[in-house]
């Protein structure tokens, strides 16, 4: 960063924004208003902050914004952009699989994690995958379901 | 399916109102920007009791862009300190609690200083370097501590530190305990808990000279409560100040109470005429948020030889922390957790003594259930000791108490409880059979001989919902408990419900369109709702003690009917018939003669652009508003049973939850698909608080374990499926029949696991009383009930 920007792509736009001292939530959220991303703990139990960084899901609250530089990023605002993020917020939806809806981002990249891994994955599975995201909200079960009826419609579809 | 479109009520209908939360476009109060906003961190009281000396702000305010550094005597000049001794309520006592520490600090975590600046960072670079002066003073923290004669004071205005003392029922039961076949006792101990919303706390204030305005976004439960404590403590005009709930993510209570440090944060804006924003963090959120039921209690229940329980004894000691939390006070838990035990039986005598004790601990407040979770827990394991004591099953021990309704010529229990029409043998039965319950006990018993430890817990509640203005108003509290609907049907044939009633995601919005779509035969998307905003809602409550639907949705129905009557007026008139003979069927009035072509959206042009359209030259109003407040009654209980089974490892004092089943009764169901959910997610908090929860403090009043990888909450894969059934008594009190449902899991959690905890323990002849039940908890009791064979 000889000119002391940082530069990575987010949600397939390429940014530069100036080095700041702070964690890669904090940046897209309050200097790139991608809200969407949400902070729960800071200290990498909660799992709302979860995004994408080259491929595999990461906390953005333990990731400093200076570690992106080169990096490919993807937020929940594009999760809906491939089949598997659409199908898993269509079931979240269907199946009322979040109340307040604060833990829900984090989920959802979770669980596309998941389903890009396993096409169908049992009920343990599912609830072992997701045992690094916090909601305070609901039973868990909903959520459990959701991600199962996703799977299925994605299978159902894997053709089409 | 005709009939569901008709009523809209019972359908499981998706909030497809809630799928921007889905896609990330969700906007809660951190998301909220202004231009100039400038960004608060407090710098907090570093031990239990304090003097503060001195404050040396300069290192800070050398920080750039550090703006202010505001002490509590600045801001003493131009807001009052919280006074939380409703007059209601004899001989409560609280110290008065100012927005920032002015001399003495009363818990670790008080704020103290408000470092302002422009942005969160360097604000806090300059809480860093604040130098505060103290005289560290005497804590007493544990309930026991505060209870020793000599106790010091926890704050120094009061001499001991007794903050309530209460009794229920009779003076004197001894009576009913001389005869009695059998009487148990037990002591309980339950651990102190916070709600832990994954959305902490947040606010965002701007006073504005220009206009002389104060606008407020807060994570908040009840945005009119908040509206007239800022405008009291800052004396300003209510009409002055508007405050709005934004989507807000969780809040089971702990966003109910007015907050010291969101008072300063309101109060700075007022002195820099700057907007401001203040997100707690989650180690602010463990130390400052409100913390709840905490409490110590002892119970003696008496009981003859065929099960009938002839008297109960309680004495309940609550953990209240260092102020009652502002405005509604600390000793509701407290009350709740001493009234409401034995309440789903005929207890024969009653008396339960509360105390409340003041501790060097953070304010203790409102928490999903309220004291009704400790009072299920502790009369479950009550009737579980007398059943072995009277070798009778504990499902029929249930049975053969269960209260069905008052006793004749009654107004209240012997605790002072008003119950309507009660179903607890209903759901009991269709709990029975969901579990298979003959099946679970036969296949305990078989395991048992091979050394494996099942348990099987009951626990039966009777919850108060929908509270309403007959609480609060003699308690001397300017709490609007009504909720309202002001329904407005726009000229586009589109009708907006603007409703007291807020949403942390029960869904209750959704459920009031889909009844409000129900009563016009539309769909739900074609009614907009507003909530949350003082600026554009009617006066009402908001969300606590399970209203939305009981309350805000009777409001809606009433609403409703109101419009509909005069649009079918309107109607009779142009189709020269008579009211009574029409209806509305997907938005379309249906007349004798079938489709009228009249339909919503041709009314509101009417009404709207050609009033002289109509046969009287008269139209009904666009906009009428109905609010709701249970009259008859001070509350509307709705009830339920709960059962689980799991296993305890003796070896390792681990508990496994293997199933999970409850069948709730809160009358009219609006959406299943809601409902359920909210259920399973209180049952979810009501099995953290049994296995994991608890904030600890060190004994000099240091909170120990402020991360959420120490305070550990359910996470997805211990928790079991849960199965959710119903029974249907819709309550007389409303034309509606929805009682309220949001902390029924909570209420009956607990105890289910506490009773199945002990069911699992019997061969063991170990008890645990301390709860949470932590694998250290069990093993000790396993290892002492050896010892003392
Ligand atoms: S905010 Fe990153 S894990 Fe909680
Ligand atoms: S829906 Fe509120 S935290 Fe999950």
């Amino acid at each position: 960063m000889p000119d002391d920007l940082i530069r990575f792509t987010l949600n397939g736009r390429r940014i530069a924004v100036p080095s700041t001292r702070g964690h890669l939530g904090d940046l897209l959220r309050h200097e790139l208003g991608e809200t969407g991303t949400h902070i729960g703990c800071e200290h990498g139990v909660c799992g709302a902050c979860n995004v994408v960084m080259d491929g595999r899901v990461t906390r953005s609250c333990l990731t400093l914004a200076v570690q992106v530089d080169g990096a490919e990023i993807e937020t929940i605002e594009h999760a809906g952009n491939d089949r598997c993020g659409a199908a898993l917020q269509d079931a979240f939806v269907a199946r009322n699989a979040f109340q307040c809806g604060y833990c829900t981002p984090g989920m959802i990249m979770t669980a596309r994690e998941l389903l890009s891994e396993n096409a169908a994955p049992g009920r343990a599975e599912i609830r072992d995958a997701i045992s690094g995201n916090l909601c305070r909200c609901t039973g868990y079960q909903a959520i459990v379901e959701a991600i199962s009826d996703a799977a299925e419609a994605l299978r159902e579809t894997a053709d089409d | 399916m005709t009939e569901l479109a008709n009523s809209g009520i019972g359908a499981p209908l998706p909030r497809e109102g809630a799928r921007r939360l889905a896609e990330g476009r969700g906007r809660y109060v951190d998301d909220i920007t202004l231009p100039g906003l400038l960004h608060i961190a407090f710098v907090r009281a570093p031990f239990a009791h304090g003097r503060l000396l001195g404050i040396e702000t300069d290192d800070a305010l050398e920080v750039p862009g550090v703006v202010a550094v505001i002490d509590g005597r600045r801001l003493a000049e131009i807001c009052a300190p919280f006074d939380t001794n409703p007059p209601g309520v004899p001989g409560h006592a609280s110290a008065p609690q100012p927005p920032l520490v002015v001399d003495e600090s009363c818990f670790q975590g008080e704020a103290v200083a408000a470092v302002v600046a422009e942005s969160r960072a360097a604000a806090e670079d300059g809480a860093e370097l604040v130098f505060l002066d103290w005289d560290e003073l005497p804590a007493v923290c544990s309930i026991e501590d505060a209870q020793a004669e000599d106790a010091a004071p926890v704050h120094t205005r009061f001499s001991d530190n007794l903050s309530l003392r209460h009794r229920f029922g009779a003076e004197d039961v001894s009576e009913a305990f001389h005869g009695a076949a059998h009487v148990v006792e037990a002591d309980f101990s339950f651990g102190r808990q916070t709600g832990v919303t994954l959305e902490p706390r947040g606010i965002v204030a701007h006073w504005d000279p220009r206009t002389e305005e104060l606008e407020v976004w807060q994570s908040h439960q009840v945005p009119w409560q908040m509206r007239e404590v800022y405008a009291r403590q800052l004396g300003l005009s209510p009409q002055s100040v508007r405050v709005t709930a934004p989507d807000v993510g969780g809040a089971f209570g702990l966003k109910l109470h007015a907050y010291a440090d969101e008072l300063a944060a309101v109060a700075v804006s007022r002195l820099l005429g700057r907007p401001v924003k203040y997100i707690v963090d989650r180690l602010e959120s463990f130390t400052a948020d409100a913390h709840a039921r905490e409490a110590r209690a002892s119970c003696r229940m008496a009981v003859d030889a065929e099960g009938h329980i002839l008297g109960i004894d309680a004495v309940v000691d609550a953990g209240f922390g260092a102020y009652a939390m502002h405005p509604r006070g600390s000793f509701g838990e407290a009350m709740q957790a001493a009234q409401m035990i034995g309440a789903p039986y005929r207890v024969g005598a009653f008396r339960a003594e509360v105390r409340g004790w003041r501790q060097n601990k953070a304010p203790s407040g409102a928490y999903r259930g309220v004291g009704q979770p400790i009072a299920c827990a502790i009369t479950e394991e009550m009737i579980d000791l007398a059943s072995r004591a009277a070798d009778i099953d504990p499902a029929e021990m249930r049975r053969i108490n269960y209260r069905r309704t008052l006793d004749e010529g009654t107004r209240a229990t012997q605790a002072g409880l008003v119950v309507e029409e009660l179903s607890l043998d209903a759901c009991l039965d269709k709990l029975l059979e969901a579990m298979d319950y003959t099946a679970l006990r036969s296949e305990q018993a078989a395991l048992r001989a091979k050394g494996i430890y099942r348990g099987i817990g009951l626990a039966s509640f009777v919850e108060l919902t929908g509270v309403g203005a007959g609480l609060y108003g003699p308690l001397g509290l300017t709490v609007a408990a009504n909720e309202a609907c002001r329904l407005t049907l726009q000229p586009d044939g589109s009708l907006t419900c603007a409703t007291s009633v807020t949403d942390q995601g029960q869904g209750t919005l959704s459920a009031i369109a889909q009844l409000i779509a129900g009563e016009f035969g539309i769909a739900p998307e074609g009614v907009r709702m507003v909530a949350g905003d003082t600026g554009r809602t009617p006066y009402g409550g908001g969300a606590w003690a399970s209203r939305g639907m009981a309350l805000g949705g009777e409001a809606a129905k009433r609403a409703c009917a109101r419009l509909r009557d005069g649009l079918l007026e309107l109607a009779a008139g142009i189709l020269q018939c008579e009211p009574e003979a029409l209806r509305f069927e997907q938005g379309e009035i249906i007349g004798p003669k079938g489709a009228s072509g009249l339909d919503l959206a041709e009314l509101a042009a009417l009404c709207h652009y050609r009033p002289y359209d109509s046969p009287t030259g008269q139209v009904p109003p666009m906009t009428v508003e109905e609010s709701f407040v249970p009259a008859a009654l001070p509350y509307i209980a709705s009830n339920g049973v709960h059962a689980v089974h799991l296993e305890v490892d003796p070896e390792l004092g681990t508990v496994d939850l293997l199933g999970y089943w409850v069948v709730d009764d809160c009358g009219t169901v609006v959406n299943p698909l809601l409902v359920d959910e909210q259920l399973r997610g209180g049952i979810v908090q009501g099995i953290g608080a049994a296995l994991y929860e608890e904030c600890l403090y060190s004994e000099d009043g240091q909170f120990t374990n402020g991360t959420l990888a120490d305070y550990v909450v359910p996470m997805a894969g211990e928790m079991p499926d849960i199965f959710v059934e119903h029974v249907s008594t819709p309550t007389r009190a409303t034309g509606l029949g929805a009682r309220g449902v949001g902390e029924a899991g909570t209420v009956g959690g607990l105890g289910a696991v506490r009773t199945a905890l002990g069911d699992a323990l019997v061969p063991t002849g170990a008890r645990v009383s301390q709860q949470p039940f932590t694998p250290g908890r069990v093993l000790a009791a396993i290892m002492a009930a050896e010892d003392a064979e």
